[in-house]
Parts: C-alpha cells; structure tokens; sequence
C-alpha cells in the first residue's frame, strides 16, 4: 500500500521510547533503532542535561515528538507559552510528525497533568478540530493525535469514540496516532468491540501506531504501560496495519523499564507485521488461537 | 439530563478530580454543601456493568493526586525528611490543594512552595525556619538543573570591563541567603537520585521515600550558590562579601557599585581587597557564572550596558 500525506514516513518502522534508564546503554552500544520517540515536554526547557544528551540522540538518530499535555479537547485557547516552547523544540529535533492526545487537561489555566477524556459531543469535535488546526500551523509540521485509554463515559456524548475521533481528524484534516493498546483498555473499561473501532477509523490518516502493555485489575483496566502487549492487543494491531499498509510503530513502555534489549525486542515483534501485513495477521491469529489453546 | 457546554464541564470534572482524596486515599464522599460525591458524579459520568459513576470518577481522582504527589515528593525529598513523612503528606496536599499547578510541565509544582510555606509555618514542622531553607535549596536545585546556558564572558569581554561595566550571571546560577547550613543535608539526600521524566500513562501509587537520619543542623547564616557545570548540579559556599558581590550584578548594579556593597563592612583590609576580587573573578570566569546582560526584549546583547 503506497504511502500517502498522513503516512508518508513508512521507512520509519519500528521506534521505542527515549527514556533516561536506557541512555548509558544507547550512548555506550550505539544499537541500530529505526527511530526514538521523546516525550515532548522532558525537553522543553532552557537548559542543562536532557537537552544535551537529546543532541546526542539527534546526532545519530531519527527522533519524533509526542506530547502530553498540549490538551487538543480543551475548550480554552492554547497556552502561547507551551506553543513557543514547542515550537523551539520542533526546530531542534527536525521531527516529520509530532502527536499528542485527544483528551484535555487544563480549565482555566490550571493543569490536571492527567489525560482526561472528553463528552463526545459535537461542540467538542468543533473545538478540538480548531485547535488542531491552530497547533499545526503554528508548528508547520503534520500533527497526529492520538486515542487515549479511559475509564469514564459520559452522559453528555452524543456519539461513539471511534466516530468522534474520525469526525476530530476529519474536521481538522491531520493524521491520526492510533494507539490499539489503548482501543482494547478502552474496549474492556466501557464494553465495546474493539474490533469495531479498528474497522471504522479512517485508515488512511494514520500516521502512526502505539502498542504497549498494559495492568488488569478485577474491575478495570489501567494503561500502565508496564508489561509486554498480550495477544489480544497484536491481533488489533495485526487488523490495523492490514488497514492502513506499514506504519511506523512505537512501543511505549515507562514503568517499570526493563533492559533496553528487552524493550527493543518486544518492540521488534511487530516487524512480522510491518514486512507482509496479511500474512502477519494469519500468523498472529494463529498463534493467538495456539497460545489461547495451551491456556 | 440537559448538555453542559464544554467548558462548564471541564470545570467540574477539573474540580472534582482535584479534590483531596481521604486518608484512605478514597474520593471524598460528601461534599461541603452536603451534597453525596456520588450524586455529584452521577449528574455526568456514566455507571457500567462494574463500577458506579463515583469509581469510575475516583479513578481519576486518585491518578490525579498520585501523580502530583509523586512529582513533588521527587522535587522534595529533603523536606520530607526534616519535616518528617506524616507532616510532609500532609503539607503537600495542603500546598497543592492551594496552588495546584498552572503550568504545562510538572517541574514548576514546587515554584510557589518557600512563599507558601512564609504563610503557613504551622504546616512546616518543628523547624519551619530550617524546613523552609531546605524547600528553598531544593527548588534552587530544580532551577538549576535545566536553566539557561548563555554566552560566557570571552577574553576580550573581560579585558573591556571598567568599574561602569554590567554583567549578568548565568540564569542557571542560584543565589541563597540561607539561615542554617543545609547543603550538607540536601546533598545527603539527594545522592544518587536520578530526575524523573514526564510519560503518558496511568500511576498505580506513590513510591515511598526511604527514611533519612536527620542529623543536628545548627543556626548559621549561610550564602550559597547552586549551579550547574558540566551538566551537574554543585552546590557553593560563598562568603557573605562574594554573595553581596553577586546579588548585585544580578540586579544590575554596574561592576563599581557591586564590589562597593562588599567592602561597605570592613570586615576586608583595603589592601587585600583588590587580591580577593581577582580571585572571585577568577573562579566565577572559571565556573562559567559571568556573561553579558542581555536585552529581554530583543534577546540580543544590549550595548548600551554592555560596557
């Protein structure tokens, strides 16, 4: 499948997170990555060491932005501040493609630090699209955004998550990061077939794709992003790249990080499906019925 | 149910998830008008098969504060352990409660602390005078480690200084005037600890902080500077005349009327005080603390104070 304006970066492949336990590893064994993924606002600041070793990276790495806090669904206008730092940043890394999330997070100037979902309502696919809209020309890069987990609904919605994400990305023409760990931690939150999801989304927007673990508990789920991906989650992402050709894949993973080999390989599974999508699916559905069979 | 617009919801989810949690770390489940918290979070979240609108919301509600609490705890450690664990728990959430953050990132949490701590030194242990030194140290640290790097001053800039010449420090270089000596202690404290880093995920608790022995710390003014060199956080004792020096040129007082403030005591024979400044200039060049004020507003050097 050809690449197209939202995912153009095919070449890209496989990425991890940037993270602090794994520099001493990168800097010492230099291992070949296709890309890292920071977390935008760790380097959004005047000085002093982060900054510096993410010149390192740069220097012999490809690196892409993600964000948590730029809080797309907030009804208030953007944060100049955050804005100006951000776009510093932009200049610094040279990322094709920045995301963040569709969430919000902050009212009246005070943040929450958290991803917070949003009512499904028509007034804030209007809002949300403008300030995607607002963001991207201000960075002049493409802008991606990003599914989140959540483990609240609201009586106010007025549509599905999957038709209010499309309606957002649709509206505000960007790419989509479809994060299938957070479909399926949704999925069992809120009781909704998270093939479903897949199925409908504009595949042609996605830019890019999110796996990661995550923690169950009797009642929820939580994204913690502390475990390998269970098969359930590969099965989503095996449809999804079936949808949408290669993407450039990340997997996420920040607490409780083990070694950098063992981040990498388990991101590296998803290489099967990124070489040959439907033969990818066919093994991953084999052996999800294998490992389901041994259980 | 009649639809909220976006706004007047997110206000009151924002105020819902930041209402202190109980001392079970549950939500609290009357509010102060006596309305039921779950009355309150039924009027927006929707229940499932499994959990009630109120578990659904306190979800949040205990993210919300584990992952403020534990940002601040890891600002803070040393204030923990002066003030001790119980007061510290309670001190934060009263401290963030009152300034909760107004800023994107994490790391400002701790800006308003040594002012907050000022006004509530009931909240600040035995010894607020020393926990808000410690607080004071701490949040120069959080200053230091990531600000501003600008030009040092070249040869050429310093062969061209006369006593009508203004100098700037480098932003990442914090000055303190402190009651007692807790360097040593923060330093104690702060061994091995590596800053943590934002990431998008949920928080399932907050690590506790392992106990520290806290030694005898006597009443001794103190002037220190904390800065960065070579990507470290050092920690300096300066003399008070140094420190008068500094504090100085960081107002903009030219370079005459700066190292007037230091000799104004007497406390310095007339004749070693041209040997003494060489020597600050000399280790302040070396730490790379000098440069040229700049124009805040343009950015650029500004040439009419440059000289």
């Amino acid at each position: 499948m050809p690449g197209n304006r939202f995912n153009a970066f095919q070449d890209h492949g496989i990425g991890i997170g940037l993270r602090i336990p794994h520099y001493e590893h990168i800097f010492s064994r230099r291992p070949v990555v296709d890309w890292f993924e920071i977390i935008s606002e760790n380097f959004m600041v005047d000085g002093g060491r982060q900054l510096k070793m993410l010149d390192q990276i740069l220097d012999q790495y490809r690196v892409v932005q993600h964000g948590v806090s730029m809080y797309f669904g907030s009804a208030q206008p953007a944060d100049r501040e955050h804005m100006r730092r951000l776009k510093t940043l932009v200049k610094r890394t040279k990322t094709p493609w920045l995301t963040d999330h569709l969430c919000w997070g902050s009212v009246d100037g005070t943040y929450t630090h958290d991803l917070l979902p949003l009512p499904y309502t028509w007034e804030a696919v209007e809002k949300t699209a403008a300030r995607i809209r607002e963001v991207q020309d201000f960075l002049e890069i493409p802008v991606a955004v990003e599914n989140v987990s959540s483990y609240a609904e609201f009586h106010d919605s007025e549509m599905t998550e999957w038709e209010f994400l499309t309606e957002v990305v649709e509206r505000a023409d960007c790419g989509m990061l479809l994060d299938v760990n957070n479909i399926y931690v949704s999925s069992m939150n809120h009781e909704f077939d998270p093939m479903e999801y897949v199925n409908f989304v504009p595949a042609e927007r996605v830019a890019q794709i999110h796996i990661a673990g995550h923690t169950k508990f009797e009642k929820y789920i939580l994204d913690t992003h502390d475990h390998p991906v269970i098969d359930p989650v590969w099965k989503l992402y095996a449809r999804a790249i079936e949808r949408t050709g290669p993407v450039p894949t990340l997997l996420e993973w920040d607490d409780h990080i083990p070694s950098f080999d063992e981040v990498h390989n388990e991101a590296l599974k998803a290489e099967r499906f990124l070489r040959q999508p439907v033969q990818g699916v066919n093994e991953a559905t084999a052996e999800i019925a294998e490992a389901g069979a041994r259980r | 149910m009649t639809a909220t617009s976006l706004v007047d919801f997110q206000r009151r989810m924002s105020e819902d998830v930041r209402r202190p949690l109980t001392a079970d770390e549950e939500m609290q489940t009357t509010l102060a008008d006596g309305r039921t918290m779950s009355a309150e979070a039924e009027r927006y979240v929707k229940a499932n098969s499994r959990l009630s609108a109120l578990e659904r919301l306190e979800l949040y509600n205990r993210q919300y504060w584990f992952r403020i609490i534990g940002a601040f705890q890891e600002d803070f450690p040393a204030l923990q352990a002066v003030v001790g664990r119980k007061k510290f728990e309670a001190l934060t959430i009263a401290y963030l409660d009152a300034h909760p953050s107004r800023s994107f990132t994490l790391r400002n949490l701790g800006s308003q602390l040594e002012t907050w701590l000022g006004a509530n030194p009931a909240m600040a242990g035995r010894r607020p005078a020393l926990a808000i030194d410690t607080a004071r140290v701490e949040w120069a640290y959080v200053e230091a480690f990531d600000g501003e790097d600008q030009a040092v001053l070249t040869a050429e800039d310093i062969a061209g200084l006369n006593e009508s010449s203004r100098l700037a420090l480098q932003p990442h270089v914090q000055l303190l005037e402190l009651e007692y000596p807790v360097d040593d202690l923060v330093i104690a404290v702060h061994k091995g600890r590596v800053r943590a880093e934002a990431a998008s995920q949920a928080m399932q608790g907050v690590a506790r902080e392992p106990r520290h022995a806290i030694p005898q710390v006597p009443k001794r003014t103190t002037y220190l500077a904390l800065h960065r060199f070579e990507l470290s956080v050092y920690y300096k004792r300066l003399s008070a005349a140094e420190y008068a020096v500094l504090q100085a040129l960081r107002e903009g007082e030219t370079l005459g009327a700066a190292l007037a403030l230091a000799f104004t005591a007497g406390a310095v024979e007339e004749s070693e005080q041209a040997g003494l400044v060489g020597e600050w200039f000399h280790n302040w060049a070396e730490l790379g603390w000098l440069c040229l004020p700049q124009n805040s507003a343009s950015g650029k050097m500004d040439e009419k104070v440059k000289r």
